[in-house]
């Protein structure tokens, strides 16, 4: 079993739309999972029936005891972050500003201060439209993605691939080059990176890959809208030739792109023609490399 | 020597971990007493961020000559394990422990360190 | 004065377009800041050619190590909950990237050993444009929390430029911690959205994130004409203002790919930005009154 994870650096690049395409493309081989769990948008395309669900829980806050406090201020004073609101003798704690970070709790004299784990959202394993098996989260407000998720997430893909006897576990990437990223690729056997020729993307693509090398993880890049500026497409494809990363497409500025996505439907189901052939061939060009690479994950 | 491998099992028949930070088992090859050894890892699930310290703390502790993982560790875990002057090697993602180890005897697993 | 923020729900909709744009139309008549506060990702400054004018170093606190007289009991170790240090046989190992700065290891130690020491997370750097001054941070790489940077970036703004009465933030996408460091102090906030299935779903996740805060919203809907209606549907629904509909054209996909300004070249989209323009202007009126 392999595992093929499709990140962009940079948002709105079609990159959601692609891995949802080639879910569509290798249905019968894989596991589809979501960690972009902040943007949480292939639901919309795959349709899951949220079929099994469980409560994350992730990160701690303080919490203050009423009946135990002595409204002595140290919590306040060696606070950082002003997560101690006071009113009078009343102490609680600001749970957006509040870090976790437990100081409170230890220098409280009568143990009225404990940490409480949050419940950051919900993760489900489900069936989609397309007969595949789907791993996805949805995050509450103001609670952040983080690398413990998309590591619970993967690992539940892994699992139900290996019970299901499928070829590939294929990963919707998290945004960014923080710890979700990292936990992202952590494992990965291929990685696809979605790109589009504007100063922005090629700025982020260089940044996002600065983090791939440190996991030498072998790379393939669509460069998606190419024709929308030859000239940073042009700059992009001799990037990928001295860090000898495989260009695995260039797609054209479509506009089916989005009249899929408004159809609810993925693009290799919507457009007939070029881009349908093309996401098809790269699909399958990704599959044999992946096939022709040793180990497993 | 003293050969660790990131393990999702504790025997020469499971599969190495390619994870570091977040592997399952840490599986230590004693080869003078012939012994093979493990280190449950699991509770790293728990930790949100930072497991890769937490485990090469665990390894540190361990004391192993040489380390056999899949992908490299993150930068972290790399910065700890340097401490722990020991040699990295990597690219069994997919092997058994014994395969592994056989290609690490071989010479085949890249060098990491 | 107003402070604008202007969000999204998911990256890649608009928002660096809509905030360079506009702060540069604003300029033409009055002094304007625009902030960038997507530090893991800064990109308004591909936009602005401005003259660098003053740089920064910012820094975090960390504790550091001393150990002559650690007695290596490892409490340290013991009461960080972010594993950002530990003990590895006889010493003792700080990871910067993991650490929060909550000061509990330093202050808890019996022999003082781990004294808070500044580390650098990143830089600030500000520029001049006309009427347009434009500070950007940029956390370093490798540097994994976006949080006291930006802190410090809008403790640094409000300082410095007191006396300009349009600030402009570009805020990192989503609905996590940075966004909301980014946005608690707006007066209002602008969300950018594509009327499209992403845009919406990514956008009803960042009203009610606003809405937590208790924040006055608006909506620019950018590449207008593209998707369906839905968006505007429910901005109806829930009664949120639509302050401009920024038309969907292939020219300005071009104008943005090469970092060029849109308002300039394309008039339908000038026309749009005039009235966000002129909402901020508005507040900015109703604000002094």
């Amino acid at each position: 079993m392999k595992e093929i994870v499709v990140i962009s650096g940079k948002g709105g690049t079609g990159k959601t739309s692609i891995t949802a395409s080639f879910s569509i493309l290798g249905t019968k081989d894989l596991v589809a999972v979501d960690c972009d769990v902040d943007a949480a948008d292939m639901h919309i395309l795959l349709k899951p029936d949220l079929g099994e669900s469980q409560d994350f829980y992730s990160g701690e806050v303080a919490s203050i005891d009423q009946t135990k406090c002595i409204a002595c201020d140290k919590c306040a004073k060696v606070c950082r972050f002003n997560a101690i609101d006071r009113e009078g003798v009343r102490y609680s704690v600001n749970t957006l500003n509040c870090e976790g970070c437990g100081y409170c709790a230890r220098v409280c004299p009568v143990g009225a201060i404990t940490n409480i784990s949050q419940k950051v959202g919900v993760w489900y394993m489900s069936n989609t439209r397309g007969g595949f098996s789907m791993v996805h989260a949805k995050l509450g407000i103001g609670a952040d993605n983080s690398g413990k998720l998309v590591a619970h997430v993967k690992n539940q893909a892994k699992a139900l691939a290996r019970r299901q006897g499928k070829k590939y576990v294929l990963v919707d990437g998290s945004p960014g080059i923080g710890c979700p990223v990292v936990s992202s690729l952590s494992g990965a056997n291929y990685v696809v990176l979605v790109t589009e020729p504007t100063v922005s993307g090629i700025h982020d693509l260089k940044r996002v890959y600065e983090l791939v090398k440190n996991f030498k993880i072998h790379a393939g890049c669509i460069v998606n809208k190419a024709d929308i500026n030859p000239e940073i497409t042009e700059q992009i494809i001799v990037y990928l030739r001295a860090e000898g990363i495989d260009l695995l497409a260039r797609l054209p500025y479509e506009e089916n792109f989005t009249k899929a996505m408004v159809a609810g439907q993925t693009i290799v189901e919507f457009d007939n023609g070029m881009l349908k052939k093309n996401l098809t061939d790269t699909w399958q060009r990704v599959c044999r490399i992946v096939d022709e690479q040793q180990g497993e994950s | 020597m003293k050969i660790a491998f990131t393990a999702k099992g504790i025997d020469w028949d499971a599969q190495i971990d390619p994870r570091f930070g977040r592997t399952d088992y840490i599986v230590v090859y004693d080869e003078e007493a012939d012994t093979l050894t493990n280190t449950d890892n699991r509770e790293v699930e728990g930790i949100a961020h930072g497991a890769g310290p937490q485990t090469a703390q665990k390894l540190f502790d361990l004391a192993p000559d040489v380390l056999i993982t899949g992908n490299g560790p993150g930068g972290n875990a790399a910065a700890a394990l340097q401490k722990a002057k020991l040699k990295i090697f990597t690219g069994a993602g997919g092997m058994t422990v014994k395969e592994a180890f056989e290609a690490y005897k071989k010479g085949s697993l890249q060098d990491f360190s | 004065m107003s402070d604008v923020v202007i969000a999204s729900g998911k990256g890649g909709t608009g928002k660096t377009t809509l905030s360079t744009n506009l702060a540069t139309l604003l300029a033409e008549e009055d002094p304007v800041v625009l902030v960038d506060l997507d530090v893991e990702e800064p990109n308004s400054g591909l936009f602005i050619n401005g003259t660098e004018i003053a740089r920064e170093i910012k820094y975090k606190m960390i504790p550091r190590w001393e150990s002559d007289a650690c007695t290596l009991c490892g409490l340290c170790q013991q009461v960080c909950n972010f594993h950002s240090i530990i003990k590895l046989g006889k010493e003792i190992m700080v990871f910067p990237q993991l650490c929060h700065s909550c000061f509990a290891c330093s202050e808890l130690c019996p022999t003082n050993c781990l004294p808070m020491v500044p580390m650098r997370m990143g830089q600030t750097t500000h520029f001049k444009l006309g009427n347009l001054v434009f500070v950007e941070s940029r956390l370093d790489i490798g540097q994994e929390q976006a949080v006291p940077l930006i802190a410090q970036t809008k403790e640094c703004v409000k300082k410095k430029y007191s006396s300009i009465g349009f600030k402009i933030y570009d805020a990192p996408p989503g609905t996590s911690c940075p966004v909301i460091e980014a946005a608690k102090d707006a007066d209002f906030i602008i969300l950018v959205t594509e009327p499209t299935p992403f845009g919406l779903n990514d956008l009803r996740l960042a009203v009610e994130t606003m809405r937590e805060l208790s924040k006055p919203i608006g909506i620019v809907i950018n590449r207008h004409g593209i998707g369906n209606d839905e968006v505007d549907a429910y901005c109806a629904v829930e009664n949120i203002p639509v302050l401009a509909r920024l038309p969907n054209d292939r020219r300005a996909a071009q104008l943005y790919s090469r970092g060029e300004r849109i308002y300039t070249q394309l008039p339908e989209f000038k026309k749009e930005l005039e009235k966000v323009a002129l909402h901020i202007r508005s507040l900015s009126e109703g604000g002094r009154q």
